[in-house]
């Protein structure tokens, strides 16, 4: 015993870089790993309120072009409702299934295999695990860590993120992962080599997941070829969105989560 | 002595917020990012407590982990040349650093441009590999090491020497 102990104080500096290395080395295996990365994201309250301070004063130099973004959106939902041919009866008994909340972006990467944003919502504003974020021109994540003020989205971005889309034309479904080589490029894997593509055909959600409603519009078909099995294509996805910058985004809240998830928990 | 404490600590909080909050958004040509938080670490004072300093490097990249959401991967990486350092120091500065403390404005610039190199190297490797943290792609792993180190070299450089004038 005393010389095991001997041993430790003479080795004192090599075994604390032992300890703190192989602390290190849990974390990234960790964190390679889809909903394991427990503590230690940047939606705890000090990162993500130096991140916010940091984004109020970044915020003024984009204004414009977020005012530009708003604009366009406006115009289009402003046309969407004056073509409208029926007018819908607007009741409240009629029930809502989605819920936006609106969120800024305090921190985005783009450049690494593994990407998150940092929003300035949480728990405190009814934000929780597995909710969609989308903007006005389509998706961009799911809420993956959440805390009292802020949470933490899986980017599209992300070598962990899957999430369910289909073709808008033939309604073939797929789901959709990213390869980490572009940062407005993402892959649709699973679509059978029977399905006629064309180039510039538009992506949207399926509706499948509770998380985004149908239809959200993801982007356009870049480019396609054949897996190494030559049966399913490899289809590259334009995003409508441009990852790289950002601001203000929407977050789903599906209304019937609860039911859904009780629906599919009895199955198991 | 306290000088020297007050000096690191501000180091350490002010080369945090720096690398978070504008050396990690440069994103140049798309991905490389200059690591300058490594200043800390080849700057703290030769004549030290080693445990402390390991300590505090594995705390400097936790830190930097947390902020960008990279697991473990920066904590590792410094660790690592935190413990290796007086490995470093002897090859580039010979065998005599151990008797005189050295001041690093001071040293042979050749020299130090050969420390500088070694500590970033050996860091941005381990650091894009835990990164990536995929076999297939290692040319991806040793392309971003290169241009990563570039980056990090020339802007800890230009740091040091920025500071070092004030100083004399």
């Amino acid at each position: 015993m005393q010389q095991l102990f001997n041993f430790f104080i003479k080795n004192k500096t090599f075994v604390l870089f032992l300890l703190l290395f192989s602390i290190a080395i849990t974390l990234t295996v960790q964190s390679h790993e889809f909903h394991r990365s427990k503590f230690l994201n940047s939606s705890n309250k000090i990162t993500a309120s130096i991140y916010g301070v940091s984004q109020n004063v970044g915020q003024y130099f984009n204004l414009k072009k977020e005012n530009t973004l708003l604009l366009e959106e406006n115009r289009r939902l402003k046309s969407e409702r004056y073509n409208q041919k029926k007018t819908q009866t607007v009741d409240s008994i009629l029930k809502q299934t989605y819920t936006l909340n609106t969120a800024h972006v305090y921190k985005n990467s783009y450049a690494l295999p593994n990407n998150y944003l940092t929003l300035n919502k949480g728990l405190k504003d009814s934000v929780k695990e597995d909710y969609g974020v989308i903007t006005s021109k389509g998706i961009v994540g799911i809420i993956d860590k959440v805390s009292t003020h802020y949470s933490r989205v899986l980017s599209l971005l992300n070598t962990n993120s899957r999430v369910n889309v289909k073709l808008k034309k033939t309604k073939h479904f797929g789901s959709l992962s990213w390869n980490t080589k572009a940062a407005n490029i993402v892959q649709l894997n699973d679509i059978q080599d029977l399905v006629k593509l064309a180039i510039g055909d538009s992506v949207v959600t399926s509706g499948f997941s509770f998380t985004f409603p149908a239809n959200i519009p993801v982007g356009t078909v870049h480019s396609f070829r054949l897996n190494d099995t030559k049966d399913l294509y490899i289809i590259d996805v334009k995003l409508f969105n441009d990852m790289t910058n950002l601001e203000h985004v929407y977050v789903l809240k599906n209304n019937d989560i609860n039911e859904l998830e009780t629906l599919n928990d009895s199955d198991e | 002595m306290n000088n020297i404490v007050f000096l690191n600590i501000l180091r350490f909080v002010g080369l945090l917020l720096l690398q978070v909050l504008v050396c990690s958004n440069i994103n140049f040509m798309g991905y490389v990012n200059p690591f300058v938080y490594l200043l800390f670490i080849l700057l703290y004072p030769t004549s030290n407590n080693r445990l402390l300093f390991i300590f505090s490097s594995f705390l400097l990249g936790l830190c930097v982990d947390i902020f960008l959401d990279s697991g473990g991967a920066h904590a590792a990486a410094t660790v690592l040349i935190a413990f290796l350092r007086p490995l470093f120091l002897k090859f580039s500065f010979g065998a005599a650093y151990e008797y005189q403390a050295i001041k690093f404005s001071n040293t042979d610039f050749t020299k130090r441009l050969f420390y500088f190199l070694l500590v970033i190297v050996t860091h941005h490797l381990l650091l894009f590999s835990l990164v990536v943290f995929n076999q297939n792609e290692s040319l991806l792993i040793l392309n971003q090491t290169l241009y990563s180190t570039l980056f990090s070299l020339l802007l800890c450089l230009l740091l040091t020497s920025l500071f070092s004038t004030k100083q004399a």
